[in-house]
């Protein structure tokens, strides 16, 4: 079948999608966006989160059909289009909150979307937000930094 | 296999009739699992997310009527006060991600005993709306859980909507797990106290093969309550009473040795939930009556 939706504020087609596939390969595997990865394929491990009309949810678990003329916003929607990277990206690379970089994609998207609905997030809030994600480095302190890190210079830039 | 993407409530009731075999998907966090991973090839795939009905809900006098897709999140953020026992399960299940997705109809469709909202459901007392062409039946939620994974839904039948009594007191819901997110229930507990009718009601998870009530357990603990005029003298409830009712509950369950835990274990940890949540509910309902008692008259 023929999938239709937006990624990233683009529409985009996908032919000869198989009926129960993913949202998640037609992203990466037909899209050319492998950003979000695959890892546990059960939602379990949040790697594959992605923004379906504004709300994170595993892609994993999305049938490709169910996104049919929706709105989608994976890890590569967070960059500016001339590249600049994000307040959450660049509050990863300075804190050092990545490691293998595999679970990356998706706790900045979760972190992302946490910082957008609670610009001031106590550590229990993000501790929630990201209860989603796991990090199989256990970088976790890392991550935690990170995110109290672009919800400060987010404060400031207000 | 095909996809069909009914656009209405009608349409999925016609696609059902037609195809009885359709598998629906609303979250995706059961059936797109099996689909992942082998487990399930269904030869027709039914989106439930087009039926805008079904992710509404509407507080009524007594009930609620909780549409079938209301995602957990929405439950958690918006029904504590007509369901705080439901809300409390939908903040355990899983994750964020999963509880933006997942609800109530899914848990029942799927009819698993490790399913969250089942205790909740069990204790807070309601029906299933299943409907087909044929008509709607309203399904005592007591009578809906068959077997393991097996429920009362007719082949030809969808859930709608559950409706649930609001919440005369206080409730609570108790998990135990590896750690709080992400976590099948090792086993699950569920209570609600009714000062309308002055009884208790209970739902187990994960420790029979359905989700159950421990009726005997309620039933002691509603005849004791009676018999010492708890509810109006708002004592507290005497140790014993409530080491009975754990006994009853643990002795209601029907485990089984897994992964996940050993069936002594699964006794042991509900009968310590259940004397716990009994001390939270009964608290909270005596502090409740405390604060009527001390109001000036008007």
């Amino acid at each position: 079948m023929r999938v239709t939706f937006t990624v990233n504020g683009r529409r985009q087609e996908a032919d000869d999608v198989w009926e129960g596939e993913s949202l998640l390969y037609v992203l990466r595997e037909r899209m050319g966006l492998p950003g979000s990865k695959n890892a546990c394929e059960q939602g379990e491990c949040g790697s594959c989160t992605v923004r379906l009309d504004g709300v994170p949810v595993c892609s994993c678990l999305v049938a490709a059909g169910q996104a049919e003329g929706r709105e989608v916003v994976t890890v590569e929607g967070l960059a500016g289009e001339d590249g600049r990277l994000s307040t959450v990206q660049q509050a990863f690379v300075d804190a050092g909150a990545v490691q293998c970089g595999f679970c990356t994609p998706g706790l900045l998207v979760a972190a992302d979307e946490l910082l957008e609905r609670n610009p001031e997030p106590t550590d229990g809030d993000i501790r929630e937000a990201l209860s989603g994600n796991l990090c199989r480095c256990t970088g976790y302190e890392k991550i935690l930094d990170a995110v109290r890190l672009a919800a400060a210079r987010t404060g400031e830039a207000v | 296999m095909d996809f069909l993407r009914p656009a209405t409530w009608q349409e999925a009731l016609a696609a059902k009739a037609e195809h009885p075999s359709a598998v629906p998907i609303a979250g995706g966090t059961d059936v797109m699992v099996e689909i992942n991973f082998d487990h399930r090839r269904p030869e027709y795939l039914m989106d439930l997310n087009r039926v805008a009905e079904l992710q509404e809900w509407e507080v009524g006098e007594d009930t609620v009527t909780l549409g079938a897709s209301v995602p957990y999140s929405r439950i958690m953020e918006s029904l504590r006060a007509e369901l705080p026992g439901l809300a409390l399960a939908a903040h355990t299940v899983a994750s964020p991600q999963i509880r933006n997705r997942g609800g109530v109809g899914g848990n029942l469709g799927t009819a698993s005993p490790a399913g969250d909202a089942h205790p909740a459901l069990l204790a807070g007392g309601g029906e299933v709306e299943a409907v087909s062409v044929r008509g709607t039946r309203m399904i005592p939620i007591d009578d809906f859980y068959l077997g393991v994974k097996r429920n009362a839904l007719a082949p030809d039948e969808l859930i709608r909507a559950v409706r649930l009594k609001k919440a005369t007191g206080p409730q609570q819901f108790s998990k135990v797990g590896t750690r709080n997110a992400m976590v099948i229930a090792v086993c699950a507990f569920g209570i609600a106290l009714h000062p309308d009718t002055r009884t208790v009601r209970t739902g187990i998870g994960s420790a029979a093969p359905t989700p159950i009530r421990a009726t005997t357990a309620e039933e002691f603990l509603t005849a004791a309550l009676e018999e010492g005029g708890f509810w109006d003298n708002g004592k507290a409830v005497p140790p014993a009473v409530a080491r009975q009712f754990a006994d009853l509950v643990a002795g209601a369950a029907n485990p089984i040795d897994d992964v996940r835990g050993t069936a002594s274990y699964r006794r042991h940890a509900l009968a310590v939930m259940a004397r716990r949540t009994l001390g939270w509910t009964w608290e909270q309902y005596r502090g409740k009556q405390q604060d009527e008692r001390n109001q000036p008259c008007a």
